[in-house]
């Protein structure tokens, strides 16, 4: 008894062993995969950082671009980007909200229905239709307007904004709203004063999200303000110059100046959305933690 | 629930005077009615947008379809000079770029959804999720720039070369152009663009499969892809087909990064290194400049786009609305 040796091996043979093979490939492959997506980002980030940073220069912030090429700035760009990205959320923010409100509080569920899916299909539509249709709307038989920019933004920041205020308000706990009709207050006074200041961080994570977005939309922009006139400007009545147009028409310029360019501006453009999406992130986190307790 | 939001005079009962009570009423009613009034017209409006938007742009696309008619979409010929025009080799271009996006996009991103589901360690789990959705947040005018001059390059120099010689027998690998600009490159910045989108619907799909049904396949002793095979994919078969389903819309409606790196062209090429263009690249190329005819030939685009979208988005939204087998388990 004591000289026998056990018969049953411990380690997994046969079918097992291939079952555990063949698990520790496909971990393998997910997490190839995860890697992958990282070194996608990572790429580009580099390539825009390592590209963009040199030409990047007081100079080149505070100059507006040369009129025949050579090297001149972003100014009156940034200034038009702003203005437009501006406008479009003071179109898109109040409309979103109100409209996640009717939702939220009013609309029948059916109804609701119906709207979130109008709001989702919107979501996804080609942006150059957009564009289009503000072309058709605005700038036809007329000339490209920096607000009609600004418009088709607005409708691409809609869906966006309505969908993440409607997910903030959904949140709001009912005995918040039970709460103040118990107490005699009336719907529009609940609304407007117990649950709205709730969830402001939430809107304004969201918003600050699809500003960002709408920040790098270049397609909404090609037909309503993409005419070259790099003059600093603030009249959105006419067309204004404005990054992601300039990164555009730049990159398609078979001249090396321009392209240092595009790199440098899209450097600027890519630290301002990583910046925003990173408050965002924050301000939504903290503003998580507080609605769930 | 409704019944009680709906009764919201209970309080006046503790009103001290009769007049004061009924005029805060009114206010109350007159309150009530215009906020339900204001955000009715706000949802409205943004309902509205959607049908202003078909309406104006098939207005627009009208001169040209009154001319070509539908046979406008099977016509192969775009020719400025002899006012012939087509979108056939347009639809070409967006059916081809899209479906390599897709098969790359698709494993990738399901993979990398299973991976931040199941296999990442706590910590690292959110860290790589907010990576992946920075990847969404890169303007595709940027990921356009990039393509162009560095992938590009990368491309006609190492990789389309080395299919070409090693695989080129099968006749998609053909000759390479010596940008790198073509189908293909505007196939893989898609499948960037897509990959991010894809993976978190999925993660968050493969979130929301009950635990008890994961756990109870591995206490049968399955290992965790056998789980995953079993359990997770099954359970969220038609949500990952609606995922795939918002890809393909968005690679289809892509216009900026694919104008910067698809390479224009307009014929139907069996090569996928050859240069193309896809109805949303193709209008943002041409419109400045062309004439009156071809700009509304361009519009016509435009609206085969529109309905192309409309319908890709509206089938992935009824998908995931109809066919959604966690909505019992999740709520």
């Amino acid at each position: 008894m004591s000289a026998a040796t056990p018969e049953i091996s411990l380690r997994p043979g046969g079918r097992l062993r291939r079952r555990l093979i063949v698990n520790r490939c496909m971990e393998a492959i997910g997490t190839a995969a995860a890697l992958l997506a990282v070194a996608a980002l990572g790429l580009v980030i580099v390539s825009v950082g390592v590209r963009g940073a040199p030409a990047l220069s007081w100079h080149f912030l505070t100059t507006p671009p040369s009129l025949f090429g050579g090297a001149g700035g972003i100014s009156s760009a940034i200034v038009g980007s702003l203005l437009i990205v501006g406008v479009a959320t003071a179109l898109a923010l109040p409309l979103g909200v109100l409209t996640a409100i009717y939702l939220t509080e009013f609309a029948s569920r059916r109804v609701a229905a119906a709207i979130q899916l109008v709001l989702d299909v919107m979501n996804g539509l080609p942006t150059i239709v957009t564009g289009i249709f503000v072309y058709g709307l605005i700038v036809i038989g007329s000339h490209q307007k920096a607000y009609a920019g600004a418009l088709a933004l607005a409708i691409v920041m809609l869906p966006v904004v309505a969908r993440s205020a409607q997910e903030v308000l959904l949140l709001v706990p009912a005995t918040l709203r039970e709460a103040g009709l118990a107490l005699g207050v009336s719907r529009w006074r609940t609304v407007l004063g117990v649950i709205l200041p709730t969830t402001w961080s939430g809107i304004i994570t969201g918003t600050v999200i699809a500003a960002a977005r709408a920040a790098g939309e270049t397609a909404p922009l090609l037909f309503t303000t993409s005419i070259f006139n790099p003059a600093l400007s603030t009249d959105v009545t006419k067309a204004l110059p404005n990054i992601p147009v300039l990164i555009f028409t730049y990159s398609e310029q078979p001249d090396k100046v321009l392209h240092e360019q595009a790199w440098a501006a899209a450097f600027v453009l890519m630290l301002f959305i990583l910046a925003a999406s990173l408050l965002a992130r924050g301000v939504l986190a903290r503003s998580q933690r507080r609605l769930r307790p | 629930m409704n019944a009680v939001l709906r009764s919201p005079h209970v309080s006046a009962v503790s009103e001290t005077t009769q007049l004061g009570a009924s005029r805060r009423r009114i206010a109350d009613r007159i309150g009530d009615l215009g906020l339900r009034g204001l955000t009715l017209i706000a949802a409205l409006v943004s309902v509205a947008v959607l049908g202003a938007i078909v309406y104006k742009v098939f207005h627009l696309a009208h001169p040209a379809f009154s001319r070509f008619g539908l046979g406008f979409i099977a016509d192969r010929t775009w020719d400025p000079v002899h006012k012939t025009f087509g979108a056939l080799p347009f639809i070409y271009g967006t059916v081809v770029a899209s479906l390599i996006a897709l098969l790359i996009a698709t494993p990738l991103a399901i993979a990398i959804a299973l991976y931040l589901s199941e296999l990442a360690p706590k910590g690292f789990r959110g860290v790589i999720a907010s990576l992946v959705e920075l990847l969404a947040a890169i303007p595709s005018v940027v990921l356009g720039l990039w393509g162009i001059l560095v992938l590009g390059p990368f491309l006609a120099q190492h990789l389309e070369p080395w299919l070409h010689d090693n695989v080129g027998f099968i006749p998609i690998f053909g000759a390479p152009e010596s940008t790198g600009s073509g189908l293909f490159a505007a196939g893989l910045i898609l499948s960037i663009m897509i990959v991010p989108i894809i993976a978190s619907i999925c993660r968050e799909l493969f979130l929301a499969v009950p635990r008890e049904l994961e756990e109870g396949a591995l206490a049968l002793g399955t290992t965790r892809w056998e789980m995953v095979r079993g359990v997770t994919l099954p359970a969220t078969r038609s949500g990952i087909a609606a995922a795939v389903i918002l890809g393909l819309g968005r690679a289809l409606g892509e216009a900026i990064a694919v104008t910067q790196v698809i390479g224009s062209g307009t014929h139907i090429t069996r090569n996928i290194f050859g240069p193309s263009d896809t109805l949303a690249s193709k209008i943002a190329a041409s419109y400045q400049g062309a004439d009156l005819l071809e700009q509304s030939s361009l519009l016509y685009l435009a609206a085969l786009l529109l309905v192309i979208g409309l319908v890709t988005n509206l089938i992935a939204q009824i998908v995931v609305r109809v066919f959604d087998p966690l909505k019992g388990a999740a709520a």
